[in-house]
């Protein structure tokens, strides 16, 4: 797969570090003029950090770009529009309260003795959309259409402005299928008029639909890149999600699925977000959750901790049936959470590691009764030295420890409140190895103790290694459930493609 | 116990500094101004002068610390000492009893935070825009409490609480000292204190890990409203009289200036109400000594300008990160990957 | 009727019914001279507020108008006072000056990052403070240009007066209609309150904008202070306290969004005469206190706050089900 004429695009070598982790790790990628090439990998892959190279909203560290030949260093993602690259992402990035066409020509609208011409404006407008098979009232707010023709609209603005590559980040995510094909024609005729089209997703089948070729990114490394025709669907996941699946027997804890029953939901679920669900869970057990991305794992976490209510079954502790319907009153039934993003939604930034560990407990003692400092000091160092924080004193503010460390103070946070049933969303992703085996010891230690643990990750190798249980997910909804000695990385793989070929061969196995 | 007098006390050093810096520079120019005379058992001085005066300002900026805290702003207690010192000035003349005055004052403030807390916390409205609503029409109820004219009083309970004097020191400087004190334990010696700082920092990740945020917020708010109620007592009191119009005007945004000084971020997140109380001395010290000066008051505002600007540019993102050497990324474009909703 | 406009039809319906319901009462108010009086009373706040509008538009806040205001119609009477410059060229030069702050503000708030608020909060210190060095008392100004230009109007029939300054008002509304909707810089300050980021990567210039907009803010509370000092025939340092706090509430009133991104200089207009209205019913009923007027005006803002956040919702929720 070396650079030829036919390529319109090539990364070289292409190496991104953040403090911490190595974010892209010498990736090579190629495009060719009139391919649709798929980028995939599960979240913190790299995907997006090489787009951002690729479009110079990240600096890459090394590593050289070439379009059409040429050597390009584009400083912005405008200038890389400039050169021939537009971008066009899930959250459109158009702005909802401007018209249609003000949004097609914002920085260029046609002027007529200094003034806008809007007539004209308009009129261009509904001839370049026209291109796209789309006859609307560009006078609109972009706000008043839908998410699939305001993708439209963004994929006409870029390639109107670019013209040589388009990259699409994710845009049927919040399509249904009528407006997905109504995309692809569009990709399809943009295609055929020679641009370049990378194009990024978790929906498999759609990738086998408009795809000709894939590449798969996997913790910033460049796992390989396949014509589209010549891999399947169990190897695509492989890729993916699984190192090489060496059929390893799930020998450990056979003594698993003895424990006692403690949380059993029934028909738990909550409208647009998860399908309702039976789940239980036994002490000393945990819980794999696995499936590819959007398939509804935070969604589950979210539901079964209360962080959205559920709006249809019913939870039971140990027999009694119980209300989840806020974080608070999962925490006064010990449950902990620790959720998938961690800067937005786990670390209090500015706090120190301290308050961090301790802020989930006091909050479940309520504000009149504080925990003393030396109670406070005496727990942060005993998680600091018990998970192995990596901080030069508890006083630390968290936001200056690594990825790794802010993660293990979480943990912290939620082990201060004795938890008997903890939810861990990708308590593992951008983390170093290092970190990464202590956390994984740690869960298995966890489940000796006799908690009840769920935990969603990406890894299957990861899941196959702690999870007495396996459920597998997909369109938001729970569809297998694996135990014993069918725990292994290649039944899930399967399990999850067979999920993403609509169920058919879910009889097969 | 050692080590936290000396976070303490590192926290409070530029503060402390500033304050010393300027009480210097006035004393130096004005011998007199540090002297303290001993009158009818009563202290007198420049420096008592600046406690007192400073009263109003000190008390609001005690409430505004706590929301801004929360990522807030409360543009409303202006306004709301208006309506308190209408209120309390009305109830007063109309023959009801000191204590039931007072209380329901009090009650009249802490049902304004309510107001304010309902609509940040509950509404989910913008803290500045919220607060923009009691601010605008405050005025107005002041002056349909006082149906228009300066309500003049004359009973001795409450004039004194003005002018009165207990343990040598003015009442509105016993006052707030009292209620800061209250108020700063409150904080510090309960939870109260990080929690509200775990809002400020981030409200989702505070959620998650079960802190009652709206009920936090809503008393950040009703702090605020019973700060200004106090302070439009106080100011009541000392003119013997409520005046809807000019009662607290302006002072909610020497409110935020004392805060800011106080070196309180307007972002949220760690606060101290000894620093606010600080910032709040701080611009009344630069008043008096401009006043003493002979230099014209209006150069008061010139420099409060100034003293904002600086303390912007000290906490400026980009003055902080050219004079740190930690580069951090600068994502132009998406946040991270996020799982598709 | 496309969302946006809702806002905007809301502010002209209540004009329009309160207007009728004043004339019910009091059908003298239904005279080209109540309007005319409505139009010159106003014109400086009206000027003022179409800075605002842009300002808050664009998603940011400019509390330095009144200080700005004030500080202008000082420096005039200072200026014609003393020296034996011609009214004109002090007015340029005071027009020069403001927008010179304002940019200056709005440099200050894009390279600094600061919020908006704070750093017009010191721009309102710094001009208040600047008016006050000037001259602490209120300066008559007795220029006989000033006459000359007070004896300019335009005659309604009906006895009623279009003046300079309200005539000019409307110019200025006209021309920042033109501004927002015919010209690329309103675009982008559409752009800036419809999210920062996104415009910048739709390479809207920000710095450039932002400035602009500060500046222009600027100009026109210049512009209004000249108007106020020919409305007043003074200048005085403690003139227009608190006009900020009207503009905004003008703005707001008439629909645009304090968010930003979404609103009208037309709205503002309509904001600013309900404002009007409700003072002249006021003066015309003669029984009902003027402290009514802000009571009233803060229920308003509350009413349309909770009518954006409702339509905000109601879109958000739509979309979902898209």
């Amino acid at each position: 797969m070396h650079s030829t004429s036919d390529n319109i695009l090539s990364a070289v070598r292409i190496e991104k570090g953040f403090p911490g982790t190595k974010a892209l790790d010498k990736v090579d990628f190629q495009l060719r003029r009139g391919e649709v090439h798929a980028l995939l990998g599960e979240n913190g892959a790299g995907k997006s950090t090489l787009i951002k190279c690729l479009t110079g909203a990240y600096r890459r560290d090394s590593g050289s770009i070439l379009l059409d030949g040429v050597e390009v260093d584009p400083r912005d993602t405008f200038d890389a529009q400039r050169l021939g690259i537009g971008t066009v992402y899930q959250e459109v990035n158009l702005l909802p309260n401007l018209t249609v066409a003000e949004n097609l020509f914002l920085g260029r609208q046609p002027r007529r003795f200094g003034m806008i011409d809007t007539r004209a404006m308009n009129r261009m407008a509904r001839e370049l959309l026209a291109e796209y098979e789309l006859d609307l009232d560009v006078t609109g707010d972009l706000a008043s259409y839908s998410v699939a023709i305001q993708q439209v609209v963004a994929i006409a603005r870029a390639v109107d402005l670019s013209g040589k590559v388009l990259i699409l980040d994710e845009p049927t995510a919040s399509l249904d299928a009528h407006e997905v094909a109504m995309l692809f024609r569009i990709v399809r005729r943009l295609k055929a008029r020679g641009l370049g089209i990378i194009f990024i997703t978790h929906f498999l089948e759609q990738v086998y639909e408009i795809s000709d070729r894939i590449t798969v990114l996997r913790n910033g490394q460049l796992v390989g890149t396949r014509e589209t025709a010549d891999l399947d669907r169990r190897d695509l996941i492989t890729m993916m999600i699984g190192r090489e699946l060496a059929d390893e027997i799930h020998t450990h804890h056979a003594s698993a699925g003895e424990g006692r029953l403690r949380y059993r939901f029934r028909n738990y679920g909550r409208r647009g977000h998860i399908e309702p669900f039976d789940l239980d869970v036994r002490a000393g057990e945990v819980v794999g959750i696995a499936g590819l991305l959007g398939s509804g794992r935070t969604e589950t976490a979210e539901v079964l901790f209360g962080a959205h209510r559920a709006d249809s079954g019913t939870a039971e502790i140990d027999g009694r049936a119980v209300d989840l319907p806020s974080p608070r009153a999962a925490i006064r039934r010990k449950f902990g959470f620790c959720p998938e993003d961690r800067k937005t939604a786990g670390i209090v930034g500015d706090l120190s590691v301290r308050e961090n560990i301790v802020l989930a407990l006091q909050a479940r003692r309520g504000w009149t009764r504080p925990i003393s400092r030396t109670e406070q000091n005496r727990l942060a160092d005993h998680y600091i030295r018990a998970l192995d924080i990596r901080t030069a004193d508890r006083e630390k503010p968290i936001k200056l420890l690594s990825g790794g460390n802010q993660q293990k103070a979480i943990l912290a946070r939620w082990l201060a409140t004795e938890p008997e049933f903890l939810i861990l969303d990708e308590p593992t992703r951008g983390i170093d190895v290092g970190a990464h085996a202590e956390i994984v010891k740690l869960i298995e230690s966890l489940r000796e103790r006799g908690l009840s643990l769920i935990v969603i990750s990406s890894e299957i190798e990861e899941l196959v290694a702690y999870s007495t249980r396996v459920v597998v997910l997909r369109d938001r909804a729970h569809v297998a459930e694996l135990d014993g000695e069918r725990i292994t990385a290649h039944n899930i793989v399967e399990a999850i493609a067979a999920a993403n070929e609509g169920g058919r061969r879910d009889g097969d196995r | 116990m050692t080590a936290t007098v000396r976070t303490y006390l590192r926290r409070l050093l530029p503060q402390l500094i500033a304050l010393a810096v300027i009480v210097i520079a006035i004393s130096m120019v004005f011998p007199g101004f540090l002297s303290l005379q001993i009158q009818n058992g009563r202290l007198y001085g420049s420096l008592i002068d600046i406690l007192n005066r400073g009263a109003p300002v000190v008390l609001l900026a005690i409430g505004m610390t706590v929301v801004i805290a929360t990522k807030g702003i409360d543009l409303s207690v202006g306004a709301v000492m208006a309506i308190c010192g209408a209120v309390a000035a009305s109830l007063i003349t109309s023959g009801h009893s000191l204590a039931e005055t007072l209380l329901a004052t009090l009650v009249v403030g802490i049902l304004c935070g309510v107001w304010n807390g309902l609509l940040v916390a509950i509404l989910d409205i913008q803290p500045i825009i919220a607060t923009l609503v009691l601010m605008v029409a405050g005025r107005g109820i002041a002056q349909l409490v006082t149906e228009g004219a300066i309500l003049t009083f004359n009973h001795p309970g409450l004039i004194f609480i003005g002018s009165g004097s207990f343990a040598g020191l003015p009442m509105p400087v016993v006052i707030w000292l009292i209620f800061g004190v209250l108020v700063a334990l409150l904080v510090r010696q309960t939870a109260l204190g990080m929690l509200i700082e775990a809002i400020g920092v981030n409200r989702q990740a505070s959620t998650l890990s079960g802190v009652l945020t709206p009920v936090l917020l809503i008393a950040a708010y009703v702090l605020s409203g019973l700060c200004a109620a106090i302070a439009g007592i106080i100011a009541a009191a000392d003119i013997r009289g409520a005046d809807a119009n000019n009662a607290g005007l302006w002072l909610e945004l020497d409110a935020i200036l004392a805060v800011v000084v106080g070196g309180t971020s307007l972002l949220g997140g760690r606060f101290s109400i000894a620093a606010s109380v600080l910032g709040a001395i701080i611009i009344q010290a630069i008043n008096t000594g401009i006043l003493l000066s002979g230099f014209p008051p209006e150069f008061n505002l010139i420099i409060k300008a100034a003293i904002i600007v600086f303390i912007l540019v000290l906490q400026s993102p980009r003055f902080r990160t050219a004079f740190t050497f930690v580069r951090l990324p600068r994502a132009t474009g998406k946040p991270t990957e996020r799982e598709a909703k | 009727m496309k969302q946006k406009y809702l806002p905007l039809t809301a502010t002209i319906l209540i004009f329009v019914l309160s207007y009728a319901l004043c004339v019910m009462q009091f059908p003298n108010m239904l005279s080209t001279r109540v309007i005319g009086n409505l139009l010159t009373d106003n014109a400086f706040l009206g000027i003022a507020a179409v800075g605002m509008t842009f300002v808050i538009l664009s998603g940011g806040i400019d509390l330095s108008v009144g200080a700005v205001i004030a500080f202008t119609g000082v420096f005039l009477a200072v200026v014609l006072e003393q020296g034996g410059l011609h009214p004109l060229v002090a007015f340029a030069l005071a027009l020069a000056i403001t927008t010179a702050f304002g940019a200056l503000m709005g440099a200050i708030i894009h390279y600094l990052e600061m919020p908006a608020f704070i750093v017009t909060l010191a721009g309102m210190f710094l001009a208040r403070g600047m008016a006050f060095v000037l001259s602490i008392d209120s300066v008559p100004i007795k220029h006989p240009f000033y006459a000359t230009l007070k004896g300019f109007y335009y005659k309604l029939p009906g006895g009623g007066r279009i003046t300079l300054i309200g005539g000019l008002m409307l110019l200025v509304f006209a021309v920042g209609i033109m501004i927002a909707h015919r010209t690329r810089f309103g675009t982008n300050v559409y752009a800036l309150g419809g999210g920062a980021a996104t415009a910048q990567l739709m390479g809207v210039p920000v710095a450039r904008t932002t400035i602009g907009i500060y500046a222009l803010s600027g100009l026109l509370a210049g512009l209004s202070g000249i108007v106020f000092s020919l409305y007043t025939s003074a200048g005085y340092s403690l003139a227009a306290v608190g006009v900020e706090l009207d503009a905004i509430t003008a703005v707001v009133i008439g629909g645009t969004l304090l968010t930003g991104g979404s609103g009208f200089v037309a709205g503002t207009l309509v904001g600013i005469l309900i404002q009007g209205l409700i003072q002249t019913y006021i003066t015309f009923d003669g029984t009902l206190s003027s402290w009514w007027t802000k009571i009233l005006i803060g229920l308003l803002l509350f009413a349309f706050i909770l009518l954006q956040k409702g339509i905000i919702r109601l879109s958000r929720v739509e979309r979902q089900h898209a």
